[in-house]
C-alpha cells in the first residue's frame, strides 16, 4: 500500500487572466518507507508540490491520497499527526521568541501527547542534541542545531510521512552531512517515508531512492536514483541537469 | 612592470568589539595574490567573506583592521585615505557579491548603471561609455546586448543579473576581481555558465581572482591554488590540482562530507571539529 | 557577595535547565543591554522618581495642595517655606506638582490600558483574517484616523462633560489607530514565515496563532511605540487641562495649573514654568526610555 498517492495536482496563483500555475498535472506514488525526490531548479514548482500536499496553499485540483484517505481543502487533525514538514531555512522556521522547550511542549500538547517531559527529552535525545538545549532560545543556536530542532518538531507527533522542504541546503556541507545522516537514522528507527525537494542531485541521490525531475511546474521524467547515476536519463533537460552537476565538481 | 604580486598581505586581523570583550573574525592570515585565480574555502564563520572585504577596506566600525602589510600592487592601503580608497574600490579592485538582487539598484536601468559604474572610474564621454558597456554585455555571453541595456533589474533572471554585476564590476577593467559566492544563489546549469563567463574574462585580461566559497569542489575545479580557512585562520594551502593530497583533516572532512552523486556511500563523514585547529598558528599562503 | 554573583552566573548559564530559568535570563539579559544605554537609563531613573513622588505625595508634600491662602498668593520659589512659590491663590506648587503627578501617572496608565490593546487586536486580527475583515476593519481604522485628535477629544468632553476619564476616552480613541497600522503590518510579515506555518501544521488555529505566536512578537514594537508616544498623550492631557477640557479645578493636573499660571506669566514666572519643567521631563522620560527599549526588544536583533 502506498503512503502517498498524488494525481492530476494542479497548484495555481493569482485568479482570473492572472492565474498562473505552478504545478501542471503531476501524479505520482510514494511507497511505505520509500524515499522519493523532487529536483528541479528554482521556479520549477517542487516546493510547490510539498506545500500543497501539507495544506499551505487552498487553490489546488486533483487528488491527493494519504494512508488510503483522500485529502479536502481542510486538513483534519488527524492528517496533521500522519504528515510533517521539514523547511528549508532554519533561521526563519522558528519562533524567535520561544525556547525548544516551549516549541516541542506546545506541539506535544496540541496532539493530545501525555507524559510530555519524558517525550521531549527523548525526542532531543533522537535528534542528537541532549537535553542541555532544551531551555535554549533559537538564537543561542546554530544552523545545524536549529534544524535538529525543526526536525524534532516535526517529530513530536510521530508521523510517519516527513516533507522536507531543502533541508540542507542553508547549512555549511560539514553541517549537512550531520543532518543527511540523521535523517538517515530516523528514517529506519521511526519507519518514515519522506518526500524531499532539493535542488543539489548529490543530497537526493543520498537519501532517496527515485527522484522526479521538474521543469516548468510538470515532471520531466520519474527515474531511480541508480538509473540516474549510470546516467541513463531519458529526457534531454534531465540529461544536461546531470551533466551540469557532475561538471561542477570535476 | 614590477615583480610585486597584485595583492599581498602579511598578519591580517579583523576584530570585533562586543559587550563581552573582542571577537576576532580574521586571526593573522597572510597571503598573496598574483595574476592567478586564488580560492578561499571555508565554512560561514572561518572568517572568508571578512577577508574580502578587509581587502577593500569594507569592515564598518566597530570592525577594525589590524595588519603587518597591507598592500596592493606595492601601494599600502591600510593607511591609506578614504578617498584613494574610493577610487581603488570598483576601478583596481572590484567584488561581485552573492546575489544580484541586492546589489543592482531597482530604480535604474541595467544599462544606466554600467555606464555610472564606467564614468565614475574613467572621463569617457556618454557615447562611449554606452559602447563600451554594450560590448561588455556582449562578452558575458548576455545574446540581445541593446534589449538588456533597457532593462531594469527586476526584468531579468538571477544568472542573468549576475552576468551584469559581472559586466559591471569589470567595465573599468580592474586588476583584481574579488568574488563572494558569486553562484550560490542560481541554479546548477546556470552556474556553470557564470563560472565560465568569470573564468574566461580573468584568464583574457590576465587578472587576479579571489575566488571566496564554501563549496570546496567547486573551488578545486576553478581555482590555480586554494586556500582553506577556520576560524578566521588558514588551515592549509595547496596547489588545485593537488588537494587530493591534503593532509588537514578539516580539508579532508570538508571533502569527504559532500555526498557524490557518483559514488554513493551508506553514511557521510562528519567533522570531528579538533579544538586544536583553532589554536595552530595560520598557515601562510604567500608566495 | 557570593550570594549575587551566583545569581548573576545562573542568570547568564549557558544551558538552562528550567522554564523559569531560561525566562529570567532573558529578562535578564535585555536589562544588560539597556543598563548599558546611558541616556535610557536616566529616562527610566527620572520617571522611577516621578512614580515613588506621585505614590508618596502625601508624605512629600509640605502643604496642603488644595489650601488656599490669598494672604501667600504669588511667592517666590524658596520664600516662606514654599519650596516652588505659590500660585494666585496661594496654593504651594511643590506639593500641587507631586499630586498632579498622580494624576498624569493615572492618565497614562489609562491611556496604556485601552489604546495599544485595541490596536493590538484589530490590527492582528485584520492582519491575520485577512479578506473582507481586513479591509473593514481597515476603513474603520481609518475613519478613527482621519479625526482631528484634539478636535475629537473637544466633541467628546463636549458631550460627556469635561473631566480626566472623559479626556483619557477620547485620547484613546484617536490613539488607537496606529498601533492598529503597526500590528497589522507586523503580522502580514510573521504571517507567512516558516514558523507560522509550522505551527499550522501543527493543527493549531487562528486563535492560538494569534495569540500565542503573533502577539508576542508585535507586542515588542508596540511597547516601543507606546513609550515614543506617551509624551504626546501627556501633552495632550495637558492640552485638554489647558484649555480647560481635562481635569477641573481645583485639581493640580499640570496643563491645568499652566492654564492658570499664564496669566500670571510676564510678572510671575515660575506658576507657569514649573509645571512646564515638569510635564518636559516626563515626556523626555519617556522618549529617552523609549529609544532604549528599541534597542532591548528588537526581535531582529539577538542580544547574546
Amino acid at each position: 500500500m502506498s503512503a502517498l498517492t498524488v494525481s492530476d495536482l494542479n497548484v495555481w496563483f493569482g485568479v482570473g487572466a492572472e492565474r498562473a500555475y505552478a504545478v501542471r498535472d503531476v501524479s505520482f506514488d510514494v511507497a511505505k518507507g520509500e524515499s522519493f525526490g523532487l529536483v528541479g531548479e528554482s521556479g520549477s514548482g517542487k516546493s510547490t508540490i510539498l506545500r500543497a500536499i501539507a495544506g499551505l496553499v487552498p487553490t489546488w485540483s486533483g487528488t491527493m491520497v494519504v494512508d488510503g484517505e483522500p485529502l479536502g481543502r481542510r486538513r483534519s487533525k488527524a492528517f496533521y499527526s500522519k504528515v510533517q514538514m521539514v523547511f528549508q531555512d532554519p533561521y526563519a522556521s522558528l519562533h524567535p521568541r520561544q525556547t525548544v522547550d516551549r516549541v516541542l511542549s506546545e506541539v506535544m500538547h496540541l496532539h493530545g501527547v501525555k507524559d510530555i517531559n519524558t517525550r521531549i527529552a527523548r525526542l532531543l535525545d533522537d535528534v542528537g542534541l541532549g537535553s542541555g538545549f532544551r531551555f535554549r532560545y533559537p538564537h543561542q543556536l546554530s544552523g545545524g542545531q536549529r534544524q535538529r530542532v525543526a526536525i524534532a518538531r516535526a517529530l513530536a507527533s510521530g508521523p510517519s510521512i516527513l516533507l522536507l522542504d531543502e533541508p540542507t541546503s542553508a547549512l555549511d556541507v560539514s553541517v549537512q552531512a550531520e543532518i543527511l545522516n540523521l535523517l538517515v537514522d530516523l528514517r529506519s528507527e521511526h519507519d518514515l517515508t519522506y518526500i524531499m525537494v532539493s535542488h543539489d542531485l548529490g543530497v537526493v541521490g543520498h537519501l532517496c531512492e527515485r527522484i522526479a525531475v521538474m521543469q516548468q511546474g510538470a515532471f520531466e521524467e520519474v527515474l531511480s536514483v541508480a538509473d540516474m547515476r549510470r546516467l541513463e536519463a531519458k529526457s534531454p533537460y534531465t540529461r544536461h541537469l546531470l551533466e551540469s552537476s557532475i561538471k561542477s565538481i570535476r | 612592470m614590477t615583480d610585486a604580486p597584485l595583492l599581498d598581505v602579511e598578519n591580517l586581523w579583523v576584530r570585533f568589539r562586543t559587550r563581552s570583550g573582542v571577537f576576532d573574525a580574521v586571526r593573522g592570515v597572510s597571503f598573496t595574490l598574483g595574476k592567478e585565480r586564488l580560492g578561499i574555502v571555508g565554512e560561514s564563520g572561518s572568517g572568508k567573506s571578512m577577508t574580502g572585504r578587509a581587502i577593500l577596506r569594507l569592515i564598518r566600525p566597530p570592525g577594525m583592521i589590524e595588519a603587518d602589510k597591507l598592500e596592493m600592487h606595492g601601494e599600502d592601503i591600510l593607511s591609506a585615505p578614504e578617498s584613494r580608497m574610493r577610487q581603488l574600490r570598483g576601478g583596481r579592485v572590484s567584488m561581485i557579491m552573492q546575489d544580484p538582487k541586492f546589489s543592482l539598484n531597482p530604480v535604474m536601468t541595467v544599462g544606466q548603471q554600467l555606464v555610472e559604474a564606467l564614468r565614475a572610474h574613467e572621463k569617457v564621454s556618454r557615447g562611449e561609455a554606452r559602447r563600451r558597456a554594450l560590448a561588455m554585455l556582449d562578452e558575458v555571453a548576455i545574446r540581445d546586448p541593446e534589449r538588456v541595456y533597457e532593462l531594469y533589474p527586476h526584468e531579468v533572471s538571477g544568472g542573468m543579473g549576475q552576468r551584469i554585476m559581472i559586466a559591471m564590476m569589470l567595465l573599468p577593467s580592474p586588476e583584481i576581481l574579488i568574488a563572494d559566492e558569486p553562484t550560490s544563489a542560481l541554479d546548477v546549469s546556470v552556474q556553470l555558465q557564470v563560472l565560465d563567463i568569470i573564468d574566461k574574462l580573468v584568464r583574457d585580461r590576465g587578472m587576479g581572482l579571489m575566488f571566496i566559497s564554501h563549496d570546496l569542489n567547486l573551488v578545486a575545479k576553478f581555482c590555480d591554488r586554494i586556500v582553506i580557512m577556520y576560524a578566521g585562520r588558514i588551515v592549509e594551502t595547496c596547489k588545485a590540482d593537488e588537494l587530493r593530497n591534503a593532509r588537514h583533516p578539516y580539508t579532508l572532512g570538508l571533502l569527504n562530507s559532500v555526498p557524490d552523486l557518483e559514488h554513493p556511500r551508506e553514511r557521510l563523514e562528519v567533522l570531528k571539529r579538533d579544538p586544536e585547529w583553532r589554536e595552530a598558528p595560520s598557515v601562510s599562503a604567500r608566495q | 557577595m557570593s550570594a549575587s554573583q551566583g545569581l548573576r552566573e545562573w542568570l547568564l548559564a549557558e544551558e538552562p535547565t528550567s522554564r523559569r530559568q531560561a525566562r529570567w535570563a532573558s529578562w535578564y539579559k535585555g536589562w544588560l543591554t539597556l543598563r548599558s544605554n546611558t541616556l535610557a537609563m536616566l529616562g527610566l531613573f527620572v520617571l522611577a522618581f516621578l512614580i515613588l513622588a506621585a505614590i508618596f505625595a502625601p508624605l512629600l508634600a509640605t502643604h496642603d495642595p488644595f489650601a488656599q491662602d490669598l494672604g501667600q498668593r504669588l511667592l517666590a520659589p524658596g520664600e516662606n517655606g514654599h519650596l516652588f512659590g505659590t500660585d494666585s491663590l496661594g496654593r504651594d506648587i511643590y506639593s500641587r506638582l507631586l499630586y498632579g503627578a498622580r494624576i498624569s501617572i493615572y492618565i497614562v496608565a489609562l491611556v496604556v490600558m485601552v489604546a495599544p490593546v485595541v490596536g493590538l487586536i484589530v490590527g492582528t486580527v485584520s492582519g491575520y483574517a485577512g479578506g473582507w475583515i481586513d479591509v473593514v476593519l481597515m476603513r474603520v481604522t481609518d475613519i478613527f484616523l482621519a479625526f482631528p485628535r484634539l478636535i475629537l477629544a473637544l466633541a467628546f468632553v463636549a458631550a460627556l462633560g469635561a473631566g480626566i476619564e472623559n479626556a483619557v476616552l477620547a485620547i484613546s480613541l484617536t490613539a488607537w489607530p496606529p498601533y492598529a497600522r503597526i500590528a497589522r503590518a507586523e503580522t502580514l510579515t510573521i504571517r507567512n514565515s516558516d514558523f507560522i506555518h509550522a505551527i499550522k501544521l501543527q493543527g493549531a488555529g487562528p486563535f492560538r496563532i494569534v495569540t500565542r505566536h503573533i502577539w508576542p512578537l508585535c507586542i515588542s514594537s508596540l511597547v516601543i511605540r507606546v513609550t515614543l508616544d506617551m509624551a504626546g498623550i501627556i501633552l495632550t492631557a495637558a492640552g485638554l487641562g489647558f484649555l480647560g477640557l481635562g481635569a477641573q479645578p481645583p485639581s493640580p493636573e499640570w496643563g491645568a495649573m499652566i492654564s492658570e499660571g499664564r496669566k500670571y506669566i510676564l510678572d510671575y514666572w515660575w506658576v507657569a514654568t514649573i509645571p512646564g519643567i515638569a510635564i518636559f521631563a516626563i515626556s523626555l522620560a519617556f522618549n529617552l526610555l523609549g529609544d532604549g527599549m528599541r534597542d532591548v526588544l528588537d526581535p531582529k536583533e539577538d542580544h547574546s
